[in-house]
């Protein structure tokens, strides 16, 4: 954390908690009595609430897009390089609202709550949630907060899924969705890589099938070793070449199994750290909410079929190096929405960083999001109300 | 608006799908969208280009036209568009077969390298036209295909493929009799609205 809070930061914010009694029925047909999601919301809500923006969150993303908690942080939330006063995501013209999903471990109930049946942490009891189960969630939460039609719907990766599937579900909703580094359903080697990572935690002896909170434990290799694999597939080859090479920790080979390329430590660090902050059922249910979304499933595979539903004008956003969500599946639905004759535009974004780029603040990219969402704050007909400062603080 | 894109406006029906190849800052696109209620895409690879058309609220697409079509489907738009732009692509008869496939018809402009200019430059200097319309060197050019106007209209001919109508302008892109009356000696920008024969 910097001594002062930056200019462009949306600076100190606080999570809420919205709590909902009306039952959800989910997509694998249980049902959850109540819940809970927890969300920060950036910006002012203006008087008729046309200016709010949706911020949907990745596999191991949550509600802290943006800002800080504490004076202590060491870090601003996952994507304030996006978000924030005059930056691409402009908290000058817009509301944003950036909420952990249900399911998620950071607040909004999910395996690590409390079954108000049995009294016992949920666990691996937790129902698989799908997409389409956020996107109803999610739309219960603009119920609450009195927004009919936002003006955006944002999201990077799954987060990019769950903006589409807005987009076919309630297409009345929204004006528009930025769909960034997404895919309109997984390709068999991604199921293969989930599938990869699961097994990794449900074959961790300290798994206790899910129940390893009762058994006072954590199945820190499994989950460290699924994010490991994970984190590979984030990055490009180059990407890994140019921050590693062939670096290695000591003069000489050792000719042992401790670390002997700098890669090995880096990707055991970033294993080991995910293990602090994430929970092991919520990395396999998000894993399975990946697996199954599929909207074309309903129009017997047909992508453009079940797009003609959308009303909203799309942004899509792909980069070069991205092999776990690459450019082709980013382009299969851009030519979905040509084909259904939607309002579409997509840059192809030149980026080392492999999938990981869409966090990135690559000028290109942010720049085409900004001109995209400038635009549509224009015919939502906001006033720019530059150097005012009501976002939260 | 550019004097050439104003020629093609008025052969521009109201209401039509139109996809530009190669649309820069989508000038003609924006114009159609607002002004006749088109709907369109365009296509180019230039990033402040796309961006501008991002920010005018006009659908692009950064796809590289020299790496093919085969996203579009056939007959899937009325108007197939390429303004000044096709004597940059590696194949410009395979992309006119592709254009064709994609529009049922298509307008393309292009700079006429028969213009009497580019022929006295040619043959008194021995050396390759520069010009105010075409100011590039024959090492940096973008332009990789020089054509006439006869030639285009050779093609055509050849591939069986229906000239709908023409226009043929000068360097300030307007359009007088004797330009009519010699296209290929005296046009700077040739304008084609083509389809295939039924």
């Amino acid at each position: 954390m910097p001594d002062a809070i930056p200019v462009d930061s949306v600076g100190l914010v606080t999570p809420q908690i919205a709590h909902f009694d009306k039952p959800l029925t989910l997509t694998c047909g249980q049902t959850l009595a109540s819940y809970q999601l927890i969300y920060e919301t950036y910006g002012t809500l203006n008087q008729d609430a046309s200016n709010a923006i949706l911020i949907c969150h990745a596999l191991s993303g949550d509600h802290h897009a943006a800002g800080y908690h504490d004076m202590a942080d060491k870090k601003p939330g996952w994507w304030d390089s996006a978000i924030g006063p005059g930056k691409a995501i402009d908290t000058n013209r817009y509301f944003v609202i950036a909420l952990n999903n249900l399911g998620g471990c950071c607040g909004s109930t999910g395996p690590t709550s409390i079954n108000p049946e049995t009294d016992q942490v949920w666990g691996a009891d937790f129902p698989i949630v799908t997409v389409e189960d956020w996107v109803e969630s999610q739309a219960r939460l603009a119920d609450l907060l009195g927004i009919h039609t936002f003006a955006a719907i944002v999201g990077g990766s799954l987060g990019g899924m769950q903006a589409l599937e807005w987009s076919i579900r309630f297409p009345e909703r929204l004006k528009s969705a930025v769909i960034v580094a997404s895919a309109p359903k997984l390709s068999t080697q991604n199921i293969a890589f989930n599938e990869v990572a699961r097994q990794s935690i449900r074959r961790d002896p300290d798994f206790f099938d899910g129940r390893y909170l009762d058994n006072e434990s954590v199945p820190t290799n499994g989950l460290g070793l699924a994010r490991m694999l994970g984190h590979i597939t984030y990055l490009s080859d180059d990407a890994m070449g140019e921050k590693f090479g062939r670096q290695m920790r000591h003069e000489q080979y050792q000719y042992n199994y401790g670390i002997e390329f700098e890669v090995e430590s880096y990707l055991r660090y970033q294993g080991e750290a995910f293990t602090k902050r994430f929970d092991a059922n919520t990395y396999m249910l998000m894993t399975k909410a990946l697996d199954y979304f599929d909207p074309a499933a309903q129009t017997n595979g047909d992508l453009a079929a079940v797009l003609s539903r959308a009303q909203c004008e799309f942004l899509l956003v792909s980069f070069t190096t991205d092999w776990r969500f690459s450019p082709e599946r980013s382009e299969e639905i851009v030519n979905a929405l040509i084909k259904a004759g939607k309002a579409v535009s997509y840059a192809k974004i030149e980026a080392t960083e492999g999938h990981d780029a869409f966090l990135f603040p690559i000028p290109r990219y942010m720049q085409a999001v900004n001109s995209f969402l400038t635009r549509i704050a224009d015919q939502v007909t906001l006033p720019a109300r530059q150097g005012e400062s009501e976002h939260a603080r | 608006m550019r004097a050439d894109l104003e020629i093609i406006d008025e052969w521009i029906q109201p209401n039509i799908r139109v996809l530009d190849l190669a649309c820069g800052p989508g000038e003609l696109l924006y114009h159609l969208i607002n002004h006749k209620q088109i709907s369109g895409y365009g296509l180019e690879i230039g990033p402040e280009d796309l961006n501008t058309c991002i920010q005018k609220g006009i659908p692009v697409l950064e796809q590289n036209i020299d790496e093919g079509l085969q996203n579009f489907e056939d007959q899937s738009f009325d108007l197939v568009l390429m303004t000044h732009a096709l004597q940059q692509f590696r194949r410009p008869d395979l992309l006119i077969d592709e254009m064709l496939r994609i529009g049922k018809e298509c307008i393309i402009t292009f700079p006429n390298f028969g213009h009497w200019r580019s022929r006295l430059h040619l043959a008194l200097k021995g050396r390759m036209p520069v010009s105010e319309f075409m100011p590039y060197n024959w090492y940096d050019t973008p332009n990789i295909h020089f054509f006439t106007f006869q030639d285009f209209e050779r093609l055509c001919h050849e591939k069986d493929i229906k000239v709908l109508r023409w226009a043929a302008v000068d360097g300030h892109l307007k359009d007088h009799w004797w330009i009519r009356s010699m296209p290929n000696l005296f046009s700077e920008t040739a304008i084609f609205h083509i389809s295939r024969k039924a």
